[in-house]
C-alpha cells in the first residue's frame, strides 16, 4: 500500500493538483460506491417489509437487547480507533498497538454477536430461505458482517505494523484510511440497526394471517 | 499494508523484462494496458457482430429455421451483454488509458497497479460469460435479465448464473477504473492546469467515471440478489416466497439508465476533440459542453422508469418520469448545438475522424429524437417491445457511441503507432458503415411502428414485414463488410506505414505535444499550463488575443496565474512543475504480476458459484495470496 518514496519525506501538503493524497480522495470515492452498494440493499429491504407470507415475522424473533449491546461495541470500535489514529499520529507506540487492537477486539466481538444471532435465527426457523424477510435480512447484515470482517482483518496489519515500527506518525495516514473505511462501516450499521432492528421491531404477519408457533 | 522495517517475502518475483509475453502480464504501464483493452473488446466486437448478423439471418425471410429459438434467445442476450459491457465501456476505457494521462500532462494513471487490474478482471470476466457458449448453455434471459425470466423456475440451467456472476466481475473491473480515473483528474493533472483547462475528453471521462462508481454497485445489488436467488433459493424476485419481480425492474434500470450515459458519454467527448480539430477552431461554448454532460449525468439518475411505462406504477409515477425524461433532451439538444457552433465558420477539413464525427452528431440525432417520442407514455404503450425500441437505441449506441470511437480511433492511431491509418481505406470502412447502418436500423422504425415485437424469432409470412427486414439483414452484412474493412485497413496501414511525426491534425492538447507513439515515460517534461488548448496556443501564440480576452472572468486559475495570463505570452512547456527533487531521473512504477493474480482469484471465487465450493475456495486463496502480495510489494522497489 504504502509508496516506499512517500515515506521517506513525508509533507503536509501532498504533491497533487488537489493537494488531497490520492489514496485518501480514492478511499472517499470508494465510499461513496459502497453508499450505493449498501443503499440499494437497505431501499430492497424497505420495500420488502411486512411483505413476508410466512414467518417468522420480525417481533417474532428480533432480540432488541442483544442487538443493542453489539451496537454498543461497534460503535465504541469507533472510539478506539479515534484514540488509535491519535496516538500514532503522537508516536505513542504502546498506546497506539493497544487502542488499535482494542478496534480489532471490539470488531471481532460484533462479528461473534452476529454468528451468535444468525445460528440462534437459523434454530428458530428463519433462514434466507424461509421467508422474504430472512432473505433480505441474512443478505443485508451478511454483506455488513463482510465489511466488518475485511476491516478487522485490516486492522489486525495495522496493529501489527504500529507494534513492529513500520506504522508511525509520519505514515499515519495507512490508518486515516483504514479509519474511513471502519467509521463508513459503523455508520452503515446504525443505519442497518435503526432499520431493521428499531423500525421493523414491531412487524408481524400480513392482515389475515396468524402468528407463527416458534420451534424450539 | 506498511513496509520499511518488515522483511518483504517476496512471494512472486518481480517482472524485470520489457518486451514479451511475461511484460505485458506484469505491465503497469497505461498505454500497454490501453492497447489491451482495445485488442481484447475489439476481438468481442467481432464475435458480438457475428452473433447479431446470426439474428438478422434469421429474420432476413418470414418463418425462417436458419436457427431455433433457444438458440436465438442466447444470441440476442449474449449479442446485448457482449456489446454493452465488452465491448463499448472497455473500447472507451482503452481511450481513458491511453489519452487521460496523456491530456494532462501526467506520466501514468494515479494507481497504475490498480489500472492493471481492472484489465485483468475484465478480461476473466468476458472469458467467464463467453465460456456458457463451450458448456452448451448460453445466457438466454436479454441482456436486463428480467425477473421472473431470469430465475431458475422458468430458467433452469447454468446459463443466466453465467450471466449474473460474469457481470459482477465485470463490475469489480470497471469500479476500480473509474476510482482510478477519478483520482487520476483531480489529482494529477499538470501545473496550471485548473479544472477549466482540462480537454473536454478528459471531463467527460470523469463524469463517466463518477456514474460507473455509483452505478457499477447497483448492478451488483441486482447480481447478488439474483445469484443468491439462482444458488442459494432465496426469494428476491420470487413471488411465490414475498418477493417481486418488478423490484428487478427498479434495481437494474436504476443501474441501467446512468448506463446508458456510461456508454454515450465518453463518444461525445472523442466528437468534442475532433470537431475542433478538423474546423480549426476551439470548441464553441466550452463550458456549455462540460456542464450538459453533468447536467445529462445527474439527470440521468431520475429517468429510469421510462423503462417501465407498460408496468403499471401509476399515473403519478409516470408524470414524473415523463418529465424528466423529456428534460433530460435539452442539455443533449445543448451539445449538439455546440458542436454545430464549432463547425459554423471553420476551417473544415473532411477526412476519415471528421466524417465519423459528424456522422455522430447526425445519427445521434436521430437516435435521440426518436428516444424523446418514448417519453410520453401514450406513446411508449404503442411501441414497447418493437422494433421501434431497437431502432432507437441502436441509432443511439451505433450511429452515437461506436461512430465516435471509430472517430477517436482514426484520429489517434497516429499518436498511438505513429503511423496514420489509410485514408482511402478509411472513406470506405466510412461510407459502407454508414450505408449499411441505415439500412439495417431505419427500416425498424417502421417495422416497430408496424406491430414487429423484438425478440420473437420468427415471424408469418402475411405480415408484410419481408421487404424490410430482408434490407435490414442485408445492411447488417454491409456494416459488417464495412467493419472487415477497417481490419484490413489496420494490416495495410501497418504494412505501408505512412509516418504521421508528433502532430499530424495540428492538434490542440496535450497528447500532441509528445512523440507519436509516447516514450513510455509520456513526456520528457511535465508541461506547465496556461490556457485551455494550451499546446495550441504554444504553436500559434498570435490567437491568443483572440480567444482569450474574455476568459479571465470565467476561467478559475488561481490569483498569481491570472497576472500572467494578462501578459498574453506563452511559455514553452519546460520546467518540472510536480516534483520538486527528482530532475535527475523520472520515476516510474515496477512492473508487478499481482494484479493478474488477484484477477485469477477474484474469477476463482466467482467460478465457484457455477460449480461448487472446492473452487470458491481456491479462488479465495489466490485472491488472499494476491492481495497480501500486493500489499506487500512496495510500488517501487528500493533503488
Amino acid at each position: 500500500m504504502t509508496q516506499a518514496a512517500e515515506t521517506e519525506h513525508h509533507e503536509p501538503v501532498e504533491n497533487t493538483s488537489t493537494g488531497l493524497n490520492s489514496r485518501k480522495l480514492m478511499m472517499w470515492a470508494f465510499l461513496g460506491s459502497d453508499v450505493m452498494f449498501f443503499g440499494v440493499f437497505i431501499a430492497t429491504y424497505l420495500v420488502y417489509r411486512g411483505k413476508s407470507l410466512v414467518g417468522p415475522y420480525p417481533s417474532e424473533i428480533l432480540d432488541i437487547p442483544i442487538t443493542s449491546v453489539s451496537t454498543f461495541v461497534l460503535l465504541m470500535s469507533s472510539l478506539a480507533m479515534v484514540l488509535g489514529l491519535h496516538y500514532v499520529k503522537e508516536g505513542q507506540k504502546n498506546k497506539a498497538t493497544l487502542w488499535i487492537l482494542v478496534v480489532v477486539v471490539l470488531g471481532a466481538i460484533f462479528m461473534g454477536f452476529q454468528f451468535y444471532e444468525f445460528r440462534m435465527f437459523v434454530h428458530e426457523g428463519l433462514t434466507p430461505r424461509t421467508n422474504i424477510f430472512g432473505t433480505t435480512f441474512f443478505i443485508l447484515t451478511g454483506i455488513h458482517g463482510a465489511h466488518v470482517t475485511i476491516g478487522v482483518i485490516w486492522m489486525a496489519f495495522m496493529a501489527y505494523g504500529s507494534h513492529v515500527g513500520s506504522l508511525r506518525s509520519d505514515n499515519s495516514l495507512d490508518l486515516e484510511i483504514a479509519g474511513l473505511y471502519w467509521h463508513f462501516v459503523d455508520i452503515v450499521w446504525i443505519v442497518i440497526f435503526t432499520v431493521i432492528y428499531l423500525i421493523s421491531a414491531a412487524d408481524g404477519p400480513p392482515p389475515g394471517v396468524g402468528p407463527t408457533i416458534i420451534h424450539g | 499494508m506498511t513496509t520499511k522495517s518488515l522483511t518483504i517475502p517476496q512471494l512472486f518475483p518481480r517482472p524485470k523484462s520489457s518486451t514479451g509475453l511475461w511484460s505485458w502480464i506484469g505491465t503497469v504501464d497505461h498505454k500497454r494496458i490501453g492497447t489491451l483493452y482495445g485488442i481484447v473488446s475489439f476481438i468481442w466486437f467481432i464475435i458480438g457482430g457475428l452473433e447479431a448478423l446470426m439474428i438478422r439471418g434469421q429474420l432476413a425471410s418470414a418463418e425462417n429455421d436458419l436457427i431455433g429459438p433457444e438458440a436465438y434467445n442466447q444470441l440476442f442476450t449474449m449479442h446485448g451483454t457482449t456489446m454493452v459491457f465488452l465491448v463499448i465501456m472497455p473500447l472507451s476505457a482503452a481511450f481513458f488509458n491511453w489519452l487521460i494521462p496523456l491530456q494532462i500532462g501526467a506520466r501514468d494513471v494515479a494507481f497504475p497497479r490498480l489500472n492493471a487490474l481492472s484489465f485483468w478482471v475484465f478480461l476473466s470476466g468476458s472469458l467467464l460469460i463467453n465460456f456458457s457458449w463451450i458448456t452448451g448453455n448460453a445466457p438466454n434471459g436479454g441482456w436486463f435479465g428480467y425477473a421472473p425470466n431470469s430465475g431458475t423456475t422458468f430458467n433452469p440451467g447454468l446459463g443466466m448464473t453465467y450471466w449474473v456472476v460474469g457481470l459482477n466481475i465485470l463490475g469489480v473491473a470497471s469500479i476500480a477504473a473509474g476510482l482510478n480515473f477519478i483520482v487520476t483528474i483531480l489529482n494529477m493533472r499538470a501545473p496550471g492546469m485548473s479544472m477549466f483547462k482540462v480537454p473536454v475528453f478528459t471531463w467527460m471521462t470523469l463524469i463517466t467515471s463518477v456514474l460507473i462508481v455509483l452505478a457499477m454497485p447497483i448492478l451488483a445489488v441486482a447480481g447478488i440478489q439474483l445469484m443468491t436467488d439462482r444458488v442459494y433459493g432465496t426469494h428476491f424476485f420470487n413471488s411465490l416466497g414475498g418477493g417481486d419481480p418488478v423490484m428487478w425492474q427498479h434495481i437494474f434500470w436504476l443501474f441501467g439508465h446512468p448506463e446508458v450515459y456510461i456508454l454515450i458519454l465518453p463518444a461525445m467527448g472523442i466528437v468534442s476533440e475532433v470537431l475542433p480539430t478538423f474546423a480549426r477552431k476551439p470548441l464553441f461554448g466550452y463550458p456549455f459542453v462540460v456542464f450538459a454532460g453533468a447536467a445529462i449525468a445527474f439527470m440521468g439518475w431520475f429517468v429510469w422508469s421510462h423503462h417501465m411505462f407498460t408496468v403499471g406504477l401509476g399515473p403519478a409515477a409516470n408524470t414524473a418520469f415523463t418529465i424528466s425524461t423529456m428534460l433530460i433532451a435539452v442539455p443533449t439538444g445543448v451539445k449538439i448545438f455546440n458542436w454545430l457552433g464549432t463547425l459554423w465558420g471553420g476551417n473544415i477539413r473532411l477526412n476519415t475522424p471528421m466524417l465519423f464525427s459528424i456522422s455522430f452528431i447526425a445519427m445521434f440525432t436521430i437516435g435521440g429524437l426518436s428516444g424523446v417520442i418514448h417519453a410520453s407514455p401514450p406513446t411508449d404503450a404503442q411501441q414497447q417491445d418493437t422494433y421501434f425500441v431497437v431502432a432507437h437505441f441502436h441509432y443511439v449506441l451505433v450511429g452515437g457511441a461506436l461512430l465516435g470511437i471509430f472517430s477517436g480511433i482514426y484520429f489517434w492511431w497516429p499518436k498511438f503507432t505513429g503511423y496514420f491509418l489509410n485514408e482511402k481505406l478509411g472513406i470506405a470502412n466510412w461510407a459502407l458503415m454508414m450505408i449499411g447502418f441505415n439500412l439495417q436500423f431505419a427500416p425498424m422504425h417502421w417495422l416497430g411502428m408496424d406491430g414487429m415485437p423484438r425478440r420473437i424469432y420468427t415471424y408469418a409470412e402475411n405480415m408484410g414485414w419481408e421487404g424490410s427486414n430482408l434490407a435490414a439483414s442485408l445492411g447488417g452484412m454491409i456494416l459488417g463488410i464495412g467493419i472487415l474493412l477497417f481490419i484490413i485497413n489496420v494490416f495495410y496501414s501497418k504494412m505501408n506505414k505512412v509516418m504521421a511525426g508528433n502532430d499530424p491534425w495540428d492538434g490542440r492538447t496535450l497528447e500532441w505535444a509528445t512523440t507519436s507513439p509516447p516514450p513510455i515515460h509520456d513526456f520528457d517534461e511535465i508541461p506547465q499550463v496556461k490556457y485551455r488548448d494550451d499546446f495550441w496556443f504554444q504553436k500559434y501564440p498570435e490567437t491568443i488575443a483572440e480567444y482569450h480576452h474574455d476568459e479571465h472572468d470565467q476561467a478559475v486559475p488561481s490569483g498569481a496565474q491570472l497576472d500572467e495570463v494578462e501578459e498574453a505570452i506563452p511559455v514553452v512547456s519546460g520546467g518540472y512543475g510536480g516534483h520538486d527533487d527528482d530532475h535527475s531521473a523520472i520515476h516510474l512504477p515496477d512492473m508487478s504480476y499481482y494484479p493478474f493474480i488477484l484477477a485469477l482469484g477474484i474469477t476463482g471465487l466467482g467460478a465457484g458459484f457455477l460449480s461448487n465450493n472446492v473452487v470458491i475456495a481456491v479462488g479465495a486463496v489466490i485472491l488472499i495470496w494476491g492481495l497480501i502480495g500486493w500489499a506487500m510489494e512496495p510500488v517501487n522497489d528500493p533503488e
